[in-house]
């Protein structure tokens, strides 16, 4: 898009963000809140020498994405919470086979069919735990239709960068919501790329990590003959089904993740230098916090908000930083408050089942009680 | 050199020999399979480094990786939507799904429906065993009616896919059927498939003794191969109801269907392109 001022909505930012980021190819299905971001893509990807194909279902489209990413092309598939329960199985294979992509997830009120059309964050244990066995994943949450926009340059940019899926959780609200956007010139977007093997094919062990822990990615095609299976395997991509692979193979996919933490953490500290209370927000939620900050302030409680951006890998130093007690605001029935409850002395839980965030006045209620 | 040893040099040149031995039994079907696959694809002098191969899970989904070209061992039933992806992305890699009947028509079974709708540009290498062979021998959605399995003790009251028939019914413009006895058919339907363009489906009726074979009345690969020999009859025009399989019964062969000019999902992407950059 060319630079300037737009008035989108989130669905739009994300799908935008991504072609913006690199983006060239697009495999979904049709969910609410989610299904814009495909409609937007549909459009505007053939425009821009893309793909978009529209497949049988989540299950479908996650594979798509994976197959088209070992040909060097950056992926995307949108969703919502039961999309991405079907899509988890192949989560894990692209996790285990080191497939850089990203997932959006428009998270509506859960579980099951739940609120199709209204906001829930029922999924962010969801984003690091649907599939099965110990892994690492990264997931981002922006709470603005520019943040949107910005973050999802960050979500390619890791995913490439670390080989790792990046679940990029939005909320039924932000995904619907329209608000004014500005697109940066194209020369102030950074983009990282794949890293490529540097040694001819007979030479490459497809597997073989470098000191960063990621190993780099040949392109299909190109006479790697790279071989990935979703089996315990070894530096070389064939199956070894032993204890010492699977020590070595799962304890590295996890650590290239946890070990690079810290330049993955992205939180908004607002208002929490001076703080007696810290609530603790994520997405859509965070925006009405901000509001019942100021409220207590004007009555005199010094209150802060930690807006966790990214959510996993778990930004706990953030966490730690603080010795005040804690509110944890979400839209669930305990999650990411489980998280705090790790790393903090005292910690409330403030949940919603689902379908709106709090009121301001709800959220200035828990301050006060935590006084 | 003999042709028979210069065609096995360029066979072990397309196979990870550092990988074997593989992990089929004696007497499995699968390794004639892939053995008349590679002697096509050798003949057909085609780029190995523009062959891609996908297999789903099952002793059939193992063959990918024995293959020395571009290779996945994917999810299971998710090799032909992992298959659209790169083909959708690259299409001028020649993208081949090898995978066994209950990966590609029991849980992919939707997959397999929607790609051939599609007419993705795809050549799918359907080993049919009539059972589950890694996880034991269970029935699966090929299993005939009747026939014992360890999910079946008293004979199987559900129905097999008619593969042929369903293929054709998607679309599909090429569709033939063969068995591990038909060796040279089979090699040479596979030549004239890689040279066809969309959605091609291949479907060979292999000997699983260890499992299946054993436990209906065939407990030798030899017993299974007489079977194949013996029942099975060549008819290129066979109805949709000759092409059902039955319990020990005939099985036809041939090419039922090879037709030309359907233009494939690929194809009609590019015309979307040029519409949409108008």
């Amino acid at each position: 898009m060319k630079p300037g001022y737009y008035f989108w909505s989130g669905d739009i930012a994300a799908a935008e963000g991504a072609i913006a980021a690199g983006c060239r190819f697009y495999a979904g299905y049709p969910i609410t809140p989610s299904s814009e971001i495909a409609e937007r893509m549909a459009l505007r990807l053939p425009q821009v020498g893309g793909k978009f194909i529209e497949m049988e279902d989540e299950i479908g489209s996650i594979a798509a994405i994976i197959g088209a990413s070992w040909t060097g092309k950056k992926v995307m598939t949108a969703t919502a919470g039961p999309g991405v329960s079907l899509m988890n199985e192949n989560i894990g294979l692209a996790a285990m086979t080191e497939v850089p992509l990203v997932v959006v997830n428009a998270m509506r009120g859960a579980p099951s069919t739940g609120l199709p059309t209204l906001i829930g964050q029922g999924d962010l244990m969801q984003a690091k735990w649907g599939s099965h066995g110990s892994y690492e994943i990264i997931s981002l949450y922006p709470d603005s239709v520019q943040e949107t926009f910005d973050l999802m340059i960050d979500a390619f940019n890791y995913a490439e960068k670390y080989r790792v899926p990046v679940i990029y959780l939005i909320d039924g609200m932000l995904a619907h919501m329209y608000e004014k956007i500005y697109v940066p010139p194209e020369d102030d977007i950074v983009r990282i790329e794949r890293k490529r093997p540097t040694t001819p094919p007979e030479e490459t062990l497809i597997y073989k990590a470098d000191d960063d822990l990621v190993p780099p990615m040949p392109r299909i095609g190109e006479g790697y003959r790279i071989h990935a299976s979703g089996l315990t395997h070894n530096e070389k991509g064939y199956p070894e089904l032993t204890p010492e692979a699977q020590e070595k193979l799962v304890r590295r996919l996890n650590d290239k993740i946890r070990k690079h933490a810290e330049e993955i953490w992205k939180v908004e500290e607002y208002k929490t230098e001076d703080a007696d209370v810290i609530v603790v927000a994520m997405g859509s939620e965070s925006r009405s916090v901000r509001f019942a900050i100021e409220l207590a302030r004007k009555e005199g409680i010094k209150a802060g908000m930690l807006r966790l951006i990214t959510i996993w890998p778990f930004p706990y130093k953030f966490i730690e930083k603080y010795d005040v007690p804690y509110i944890v605001a979400e839209i669930n029935y305990g999650q990411i408050y489980h998280k705090v409850r790790e790393y903090a002395r005292k910690v409330e839980l403030l949940p919603k089942m689902g379908g709106a965030i709090h009121k301001p006045e709800e959220i200035l209620r828990a301050i006060r009680r935590m006084i | 050199m003999n042709p028979m040893e210069a065609m096995r040099m360029e066979e072990e040149k397309l196979l990870r020999t550092d990988r074997l031995p593989h992990v089929w039994c004696p007497g499995c079907g699968i390794g004639i399979v892939l053995n008349a696959f590679l002697r096509a694809f050798i003949k057909s002098k085609m780029d190995p480094n523009k062959l891609v191969m996908v297999s789903g899970i099952g002793c059939t989904g193992r063959t990918a990786g024995y293959v020395n070209v571009d290779s996945f061992h994917t999810t299971h039933g998710r090799a032909i939507p992992f298959a659209v992806g790169i083909k959708f992305a690259r299409p001028d890699l020649n993208v081949v799904v090898f995978s066994g009947d209950g990966d590609l028509f029991a849980i992919g079974g939707n997959h397999f429906v929607n790609a051939a709708r599609r007419n993705h540009d795809l050549l799918v290498i359907a080993v049919n065993n009539f059972t589950y062979g890694m996880t034991g021998g269970q029935h699966g959605p090929t299993t005939p009616t009747g026939a014992y399995t360890t999910t079946t003790p008293y004979g199987n009251p559900d129905r097999p896919f008619n593969i042929p028939h369903l293929a054709i019914s998607l679309g599909a413009p090429y569709v033939a059927r063969w068995t591990t006895y038909h060796v040279m058919q089979l090699q040479n339907s596979i030549y004239h498939a890689l040279h066809r363009k969309g959605f091609r489906v291949i479907e060979i009726i292999s000997q699983c003794p260890t499992v299946y074979g054993r436990r209906n009345d065939m407990k030798t690969p030899l017993e299974m191969m007489h079977y194949l020999q013996k029942y099975s009859y060549r008819k290129d025009d066979a109805t949709f109801e000759e092409m059902e399989l039955t319990y020990n019964g005939k099985i036809v062969v041939g090419v039922f269907r090879d037709v030309q000019g359907i233009p494939t999902y690929e194809e009609r992407y590019e015309e979307i392109i040029r519409r949409a950059q108008k």
